[in-house]
C-alpha cells in the first residue's frame, strides 16, 4: 500500500469514531492481580479511542519485562521485541512509514539501563513516537532487582545491603537530550493518566510518559510518599498549561520564583499573594524551569504530574521525508539505471 | 609519438602504486584503473591501506598501497606486480616484495636524503642495494619536476607537493599507453570545486606523461590488450558500491522502499555513504547510534513495510547478534551485510579475511537458522546483494551478506544490467478466508514462508515478538512441543531455499579428480590458480560456493564426483569444517591463509601441487 492510500484511509477514518474497546485484544491479560499495568492499559486504550487515529493506523513497540508485554493486549499492530531496544525499533519503523502512529512502551530497566543510549538518541533525534515509561524503580520479571531510578541504599536481592548508587531522573535524561515533551502521572490516578497519554498522542516529536507505577509484589508502596490519597493533594501539583502552579488539600499553596529556584508557598502567608504564583507555559522554548519543575520530588516541593514541557521541533521523520522529497525534486532519477547512467560510463559495441 | 619506442603487447599488467598514506596513491591508482576500464581492459584492483588515517610521514607504518591488473583475463589484482611506484624509501622497503624479478621501480629519488632513509629504517646509504634489488629501477625527481612544472602556479609549496601523486600517474599512463585525455577528464571530477588544483594536476600530468616519452630508451612501453566484452553500458564499479546499488536494484524489483540503519565501520562504511546519497531514489539511510541500534531500526522498518538493510563488519556483526535472532523469530524479512575484516575484535580493520563465516552460520542464542550468501567478485555483490533481498523477502528470513575488505574495496568494469535482467521479488500473499483473522504464523504451504503485510492495512493487525507463538494462533505459547514443532519449520523454512537458488556450477577441468573449492571473494584467485594448473597440464575443477546457507541443491552430489575436495579460504577452515560436517564421506582437504591479505594465486597453484604430490606418495 502507498503512503498515499494511507493518507487516504487516515482521512476516511477521521471521522470514524473509537470506543476503548476497539483498541483491545482478545488476548487475556497476564500481569500480577493488582498491578499498576492493568490500569495503564485500560487508561491506554480510552486515550486512543479519544485521539482517534485507527488500530490499524497505530503501532505499539515494547521492550522486555513486564510493562513490554502490552502490545500483546492491543488490536493494533505491534511488536514485542528485545531488551532495551524499542527505542531503535520504533525509530526505524516510523521512519520506514512515517503515516503510522507509534507507541513505545518500556520500563525503568528497559529504557533507562540496558536501553539507555536509544533512548537519548530518540529524543535527541526528535522522532515522532510517544514513548510511555512505567517507573516502578525495580526489575519485576526478573524478580527483585534494583533498578537504575532505585533510591540510593535501596535494598533488593542483588543489593542485599543496600545501593551504591545514585538514581537516574527520567525527566533529567530527557532534558539532557534536549527532549520536547515531558509528561508525568501516576497509575492509579487514571484522569492525569489519560490526559498526558492524549496530549503525549497529540505532540509531534518524541513524547516521553513517565508513569509512576507499583509492583505489588516487588516494590510495593514505592511512589506511596506522594501518591497516596492521604498526602497526595499536599505532596503532589498538577501542572496545566496557562494556569497557576497552584496545589494542596486546601487549594491554597503554590510555586513562586525564588532567585533563580522554586519554592512552596502558603498563599496569604508571609506576604505571599495569588499574584506571586508562577504560571505553567508548558511551550516555552526554554527549558529551564521545566527541568526545575520536573525535579521536584515530593519533599519540599511536591512532585509534578501533568504535562510540563510540549514544545514543537522539527521531527526526524518528517525531516528524512521532506530530505527524500527536495532531493528528488532536485535531481531525482526513475530508477537505479537512469541515476547509474548519469554517472561515469561507456559503451561497447 | 610512440614510433621509436620498442612497443611491447602483453595480455595484463600489475601496476602498484605505492607511498604515504597522504601522497594521493589511491586516487593515482583509481585513475588508472578508470582510464584502463574506459579503454575496454578488464580490471581489478587491491588498495591495500594503513588503519592509521595520517601515520608519521616517511615511515614504514604510513605507506598506502594501490594495486591494479589490468588487460585479458584478469580476474585477480595480480600476485605480484610489473611495475611499482614507491613515492618514497618506506614505500619501497614494504613494497619491493610484491615485484616480479622482471618488474620495474618508478621512485621518487628527490625523497631519498638522509633524514628519508632513518625514517624507512634503513642502515646504509644505498637503499637498493640493502634492499637487494635487481630489477630495473627508475630514479626520478618526481619532487623536482613537480616543482618546476607548478613553478608559475602561484600555489603554495605543500599544495605543490600534493601534485606528486599525479607525475607519477603521467608517467605510467606514457608507459601503458594510456589516453591523457581521460586521465584528465577524471582529475577534472575529482577537483571540480577547486580549478586551480586541477588546473595544476593537468600540467603535472602532462609533465610526467612528457618525461616518460623523453627518457623512453630506459624502459619500453607496453601495450595490453583487451577483451571482447558483451555489448552494453559499463561503468567501473567497487564492491562496496555495488552491494548499495544491488540493494536498490531489489527494492524497485519487489517495490518496497529500501530502509537502511547502520553504524561507521571500516570497511563497510562506503556502504552507507553510497546509500545516503541515494536519497535521489528515495532510499533512507540512517546513521544510527551505535551498531545494535542499526540492526533494530531495520527491523522496525521491516515490520513496517520497508525493504529493510543493516550493514558493518564483524565486531558490529557480533553487536547485531540479538537483534538477528529477533528477526529469525519474528520472520520477519532483514539483510545483514557483513563486510569481513581481519579479527578477532577490533583485529586488523583495513585488511581481509574470511574469518566471519561461522559468526553468521551459528552467532546467536537458540535455534536460530538463517540464510548466508556470499558475493564472489566486486560485480558480483552487486548480484548477491539483490539474491539477499530476494531470498529475505521470499522466505520472510533474516539473511546475512558475507562480503570482505578486498573485494568491497576492489574494483571493477561492470555492464549497467538492463532493467529486465533481474525478476521480480514476490513476499508470500496473505490469503484469509471469509471472517477469518490474520494470524503471524500463516505460512506458504510450499516454502513455509510468512505473508509480509505493509503495516497500516486495515484488518492485518498483528502481534509480533521475540517470545515463542503458538503455531496455529501466533499467540505467545510455552508449550514443549509446539515449540519443538515451531524450531523445525524455521529450519525447515531455510532448507527450502534451496529450491529457489542457482545450482553449483563447476569451472575448471570438471573431469578432473581434483576439486578446488572456494566460497566469497577468493573466486579470482581460485579460478586464475585453476586455470593455470589446468594449462600446465595438472588438471582441477574448481567451484566456488556463494549460496552457503542453504547450499544449492547439487552440492553433494558435486563434491562426492571427485576423490580429492581442496577447500581454501582466508581463515582456519571454516568452510572446510561447514562440508565435513554435512559430508563427512568427502575427502576434505584445506589450504588456509590467516594472513589479513588476499590469497596469491602462486600460493594456491603451490598448495594444491603439494596436496596432490603428498596424496600420490602415501598412495
Amino acid at each position: 500500500m502507498t503512503s498515499e492510500q494511507l493518507t487516504d484511509n487516515n482521512c476516511c477514518a477521521a471521522a470514524q469514531e473509537f470506543k476503548a474497546a476497539d483498541f483491545k485484544s482478545d488476548q487475556s491479560v497476564r500481569w500480577c492481580p493488582g498491578c499498576g499495568d492493568h490500569a495503564i492499559l485500560n487508561t491506554l486504550h480510552k486515550a486512543m479511542a479519544e485521539i482517534g487515529v485507527p488500530p490499524h493506523r497505530t503501532a505499539v513497540i515494547s521492550g522486555i519485562g513486564c510493562s513490554s508485554r502490552l502490545p500483546y493486549y492491543m488490536n493494533t499492530y505491534g511488536f514485542h521485541t528485545i531488551h532495551g531496544r524499542a527505542a531503535a525499533i520504533a525509530t526505524g519503523f516510523k521512519v520506514a512509514n512515517p503515516e503510522m502512529t507509534v507507541w513505545q512502551i518500556s520500563g525503568d530497566g528497559d529504557g533507562l539501563a540496558i536501553g539507555g543510549n536509544h533512548f537519548i538518541h530518540a529524543i535527541r533525534r526528535n522522532i515522532d513516537i510517544n514513548m510511555l515509561m512505567f517507573n516502578n524503580k525495580i526489575y519485576g520479571l526478573t524478580k527483585g532487582q534494583y533498578s537504575p531510578t532505585s533510591e540510593r541504599g535501596f535494598v533488593s536481592k542483588s543489593s542485599p545491603y543496600g545501593t551504591t548508587e545514585d538514581p537516574f531522573i527520567p525527566a533529567e535524561l530527557v532534558f539532557g537530550a534536549r527532549g520536547n515533551f515531558f509528561a508525568r502521572a501516576i497509575d492509579v490516578d487514571l484522569e492525569t493518566s489519560r490526559e498526558v497519554m492524549v496530549a503525549a498522542g497529540r505532540h509531534k516529536g518524541t513524547s516521553v510518559v513517565e508513569i509512576l507505577q507499583n509492583c505489588m509484589i516487588f516494590n510495593n508502596g514505592v511512589h506511596n510518599r506522594y501518591a497516596d490519597r492521604a498526602v497526595r493533594a499536599d505532596r503532589t501539583i498538577h501542572l496545566h498549561h496557562g494556569e497557576k502552579m497552584i496545589f494542596g488539600a486546601d487549594g491554597n499553596k503554590g510555586l513562586v520564583q525564588d532567585g533563580f529556584l522554586l519554592k512552596a508557598v502558603t498563599i496569604g502567608e508571609d506576604g505571599y499573594t495569588l499574584d506571586d504564583v508562577l504560571v505553567h507555559d508548558a511551550r516555552c522554548a526554554s527549558n529551564f524551569l521545566h527541568q526545575q519543575l520536573a525535579m521536584m520530588d515530593g519533599e519540599t516541593l511536591p512532585l509534578a504530574v501533568g504535562v510540563i514541557r510540549d514544545v514543537d521541533a522539527p521531527t526526524y521523520d518528517e525531516s528524512v521525508t521532506e530530505q527524500v522529497r527536495q532531493v528528488r525534486a532536485h535531481k531525482g532519477f526513475d530508477c537505479l539505471r537512469s541515476m547509474i547512467l548519469a554517472g561515469e560510463t561507456w559503451t561497447v559495441e | 609519438m610512440l614510433e621509436k619506442t620498442e612497443v611491447k603487447v602483453l595480455d595484463k599488467v600489475v601496476v602498484r602504486f605505492s607511498g604515504d598514506s597522504g601522497d594521493g596513491m589511491q586516487l593515482a591508482g583509481n585513475i588508472f584503473t578508470n582510464v584502463s576500464a574506459g579503454i575496454g581492459n578488464q580490471v581489478s584492483t587491491f588498495p591495500d591501506y594503513p588503519a592509521e588515517i595520517r601515520a608519521p610521514q616517511g615511515t614504514l607504518g604510513g605507506v598506502s598501497g594501490f594495486q591494479v591488473s589490468v588487460g585479458r583475463g584478469v580476474h585477480t589484482p595480480g600476485d605480484s606486480c610489473d611495475v611499482l611506484v614507491a613515492m618514497n624509501p618506506a614505500a619501497l622497503k614494504q613494497n619491493v616484495k610484491f615485484l616480479k624479478p622482471t618488474g620495474v621501480i618508478i621512485t621518487d629519488i628527490d625523497s631519498y636524503r638522509e633524514a628519508d632513509l632513518k625514517k624507512a629504517m634503513f642502515r646504509t646509504a644505498n637503499p637498493f642495494e640493502e634492499l637487494g634489488i635487481s630489477q630495473t629501477v627508475l630514479e626520478v625527481p618526481v619532487t623536482a619536476m613537480t616543482r618546476a612544472a607548478l613553478a608559475d602556479s602561484g600555489l603554495d609549496n605543500k599544495s605543490i607537493l600534493k601534485c606528486r601523486n599525479i607525475f607519477a600517474l603521467g608517467l605510467v599512463c606514457w608507459l601503458f599507453d594510456r589516453p591523457l585525455e581521460s586521465a584528465l577528464h577524471h582529475l577534472k571530477k575529482k577537483f571540480a570545486r577547486k580549478p586551480a588544483v586541477y588546473e595544476a594536476n593537468a600540467k603535472v600530468l602532462q609533465a610526467g606523461f612528457d618525461y616518460g616519452h623523453n627518457i623512453h630508451a630506459s624502459v619500453s612501453v607496453h601495450r595490453i590488450n583487451t577483451d571482447d566484452p558483451r555489448p552494453g553500458v559499463y561503468t567501473d564499479i567497487n564492491g562496496n558500491t555495488a552491494t548499495a546499488w544491488g540493494l536498490i536494484m531489489a527494492s524497485e524489483k519487489c517495490g518496497r522502499p529500501l530502509f537502511l540503519g547502520s553504524y561507521p565501520i571500516t570497511p563497510a562504511t562506503d556502504i552507507l555513504h553510497e546509500l545516503a546519497k541515494r536519497k535521489d531514489l528515495g532510499v533512507k539511510a540512517c546513521q544510527m547510534e551505535d551498531e545494535i541500534a542499526g540492526v533494530c531500526s531495520a527491523i522496525g522498518a521491516s515490520f513496517a513495510g520497508n525493504l529493510a538493510v543493516t550493514s558493518t563488519s564483524g565486531p558490529g556483526l557480533a553487536l547485531k547478534s540479538e537483534g538477528i535472532g529477533l528477526a529469525v523469530m519474528a520472520e520477519l524479512p532483514l539483510v545483514v551485510i557483513d563486510v569481513q575484516r581481519g579479527g578477532p575484535s577490533t583485529g586488523l580493520p583495513t585488511k581481509t579475511e574470511q574469518t566471519d563465516l561461522m559468526q553468521a552460520l551459528y552467532g546467536r542464542n537458540g535455534e536460530s537458522p538463517l540464510a548466508v550468501v556470499a558475493p564472489a567478485s566486486p560485480t558480483d555483490c552487486f548480484t548477491m546483494a539483490f539474491e539477499a533481498c530476494r531470498i529475505a523477502v521470499e522466505h520472510s528470513t533474516p539473511v546475512i551478506l558475507l562480503s570482505d575488505a578486498f573485494i568491497g574495496n576492489g574494483s571493477s568494469a561492470w555492464r549497467v544490467p538492463e532493467a529486465d535482467e533481474y525478476p521480480e521479488i514476490k513476499a508470500p500473499e496473505v490469503k484469509l478466508a471469509e471472517g477469518e483473522r490474520f494470524v503471524p504464523t500463516a505460512r506458504d504451504e510450499e516454502t513455509l514462508a510468512r505473508p509480509w503485510p505493509v503495516a497500516g492495512t486495515e484488518g492485518l493487525q498483528h502481534r509480533l515478538g521475540g517470545l515463542e507463538k503458538d503455531i496455529r494462533t501466533g499467540a505467545i505459547s510455552t508449550d514443549p512441543l509446539n515449540h519443538e514443532r515451531m524450531v523445525e519449520i524455521r529450519r525447515r523454512k531455510i532448507e527450502n531455499i534451496a529450491n529457489n537458488i542457482p545450482a553449483l556450477e563447476v569451472h575448471g577441468d570438471a573431469d578432473a579428480d581434483t576439486l578446488l573449492l572456494g566460497w566469497g571473494g577468493t573466486y579470482g584467485h581460485l579460478l586464475t590458480a585453476a586455470t593455470e594448473l589446468c594449462e600446465s597440464g595438472r588438471p582441477v575443477a574448481m567451484a566456488q560456493l556463494r549460496y552457503i546457507n542453504p547450499l544449492p541443491a547439487n552440492t553433494a552430489e558435486i563434491l562426492r564426483r571427485y576423490r580429492k575436495v581442496i577447500v581454501a579460504e582466508l581463515n582456519s577452515g571454516m568452510l572446510a569444517d561447514y562440508l565435513q560436517a554435512k559430508f563427512p564421506d568427502v575427502e576434505i582437504h584445506r589450504i588456509n591463509k590467516v594472513q589479513g591479505q588476499p590469497f596469491m594465486v602462486s600460493e594456491i597453484v603451490a598448495a594444491v601441487d603439494r596436496i596432490n604430490s603428498l596424496n600420490t606418495v602415501a598412495q
